[in-house]
């Protein structure tokens, strides 16, 4: 029996500090729908997820209802879209997200991921015809997300990948400009991609997965912000331990939820994805939880130390307590979605370049930024060269998702509303790119030998 | 039949009644109370039960709702979760 001090302790958790669970997201192969005729193909996509997905919003509610804690997002991910439509006999791809975006509406999830392409060595015609659509799609549908992988550990940098994404960004800024370019918020650019990954706007189901899987991302930075005040000034080995604990019993959460979603859908269970993902609600902040830890602002020096410890103890003490971990596992540190990221940008003290390097010792990188809508395609492009340098050298999954919001300059604020916050626009570079970026061609893969 | 367990908590200012109240309400769902742990904690009344919901009929969102409303009237909080989840976080 556990005991009431217990139990009174996991209701503070959920009802003052946010504890929840994130994201429920169905994995949904479409291998299996492709056709050559394109309409035929749309017909199959939208029936499979029609029939697989049909229970997913219902079974979350009821385990919210049951066991008390709430499941903030239920989605779906697919087959990178490129992979299932190249084939067919079409060269506009955009009706495929629509299709998408109606499947998601009819099964009533928040997100569909997979409107995405893996072209980190090169583009096959369906990733071609698939980049080619991005900026359409995401100004056309509601629910769609999509994701590009223009690098690898093993493939380097696809440099001619790169420099498209800064245009289609730029592109999809503008097509969403009446709503502040929100297709962008959309929109990742990915280096070592994961499969798994239950998080948006970047989940797409690998080629490697099931037929279907539960994927189940967990939250909590208010519940480990809420227990780092209890040793304040203690040594760090104090700190690393008490966040160990918190992962733990957090990451045992999600996986008892994942367990019961996996059975009562009758789908396989994936992951359990161990991130700290913050919302822009007071007290569910990573920035204060490194502000806690002895930061006067996020940003200053001394933050990536902060994040390093904070990252690996989350993943130390959640792997224990799940069967199997997987996605991105990691601390996120989006600036629109996490209030205390917000003021540290606000008050100047947070920059770009320190961003950067703190997405070298944590989960992805520069994560819903708004920059000057000024700001050329070629210096977005060289921002995410930068960004998936740091995850190929590294062998981790770095990416951007970046905002040129048309009209707004430094000092604006933008918001995006819901769980996308507000982005304060951030300063970028005025000096030039673009003989860089316009070389194309690859950037080698790096030696991962002779370590000596 | 397998046993369902679940937790009920109420917490709120202390007043004539409660338990009466709401194991009277329980046994109108037919849930069987198989334990009871309660407190007063700086006047306020801290009430943990252990029931098994097996036998009760009504939809796990009804009881949830019944339960708040009949708590809101008193100005107590009650709430109902499966124990599964508490287990989770803190048994190894």
């Amino acid at each position: 029996m556990v005991s009431t001090k217990r139990i009174f302790q996991t209701i503070e958790m959920i009802d003052k500090q946010h504890l929840d669970i994130r994201t429920i997201t169905m994995g949904i192969s479409l291998l299996d729908c492709v056709s050559e005729d394109a309409n035929r193909c749309r017909a199959r996509i939208y029936d499979k997820i029609c029939r697989r997905a049909e229970h997913l919003v219902q079974v979350g509610e009821d385990i919210e209802s049951e066991f008390g804690i709430p499941i903030v997002n239920k989605r779906i991910s697919v087959t990178p879209v490129a992979l299932v439509a190249g084939g067919c006999d079409t060269e506009d791809l955009a009706p495929f997200a629509r299709t998408l975006d109606e499947a998601a509406k009819n099964c009533g999830v928040n997100f569909i991921g997979g409107f995405s392409a893996l072209v980190q060595k090169g583009f096959a015609r369906g990733d071609e015809l698939l980049l080619r659509a991005i900026p359409q799609a995401l100004a056309e549908t509601e629910f769609v997300c999509s994701s590009v992988n223009v690098g690898s550990t093993r493939a380097g940098i696809n440099m001619d990948a790169v420099a498209r994404m800064g245009r289609i960004i730029k592109e999809t800024a503008h097509r969403t400009a009446d709503r502040d370019g929100l297709g962008c918020a959309k929109l990742v650019v990915f280096c070592n991609a994961v499969e798994d990954n239950p998080f948006m706007a970047g989940a797409f189901h690998g080629v490697g997965e099931a037929d279907s899987v539960i994927n189940v991302g967990v939250s909590g930075p208010g519940v480990v912000y809420h227990a780092l005040q209890k040793c304040k000034g203690a040594p760090f080995d104090e700190v690393a331990e008490t966040i160990k604990k918190t992962a733990f019993q957090i990451t045992r959460m999600g996986q008892m939820v994942a367990g019961e979603a996996s059975r009562r859908l009758g789908t396989p269970f994936g992951i359990v994805d161990l991130s700290l993902a913050p919302t822009p609600a007071r007290g569910d902040s990573v920035a204060r939880i490194l502000e806690e830890m002895g930061l006067e602002v996020c940003g200053t020096h001394g933050t990536t130390a902060a994040l390093a410890l904070l990252n690996d103890a989350v993943k130390k003490g959640g792997v224990m307590a799940s069967g199997h971990v997987g996605g991105l596992s990691g601390a996120f540190i989006p600036v629109s979605e996490d209030e205390g990221m917000i003021a540290a940008a606000q008050s100047g003290v947070l920059e770009l370049s320190k961003l950067e390097a703190m997405t070298c010792v944590c989960s992805v990188g520069l994560d819903m930024i708004a920059v000057p809508g000024d700001t050329p395609a070629e210096t977005i492009s060289a921002i995410i060269a930068d960004e998936a340098a740091i995850g190929m050298v590294n062998s981790k999954t770095t990416a951007v998702r970046v905002i040129p919001v048309e009209g707004k300059t430094v000092g604006d604020v933008v918001e995006m509303g819901g769980l996308l916050g507000s982005a304060p626009v951030m300063p970028v570079h005025g000096t030039s790119s673009a003989a860089f970026v316009a070389r194309g061609g690859r950037i080698p893969a790096p030696l991962q030998s002779l370590k000596n | 039949m397998k046993s369902i367990k679940a937790i009920v908590t109420v917490v709120g200012k202390d007043q004539v009644g409660i338990i009466a109240g709401v194991c009277n309400l329980l046994a109108g769902e037919k849930i069987n109370v198989l334990d009871i742990s309660q407190t007063i904690m700086e006047g306020y009344f801290t009430m943990m039960m252990v029931v098994d919901v097996a036998e009760c009929t009504t939809p796990f969102s009804a009881l949830t709702a019944l339960l708040r409303a009949f708590g809101e009237e008193r100005g107590l909080v009650i709430r109902i979760q499966r124990e599964d989840i508490f287990d989770a976080m803190h048994k190894i």
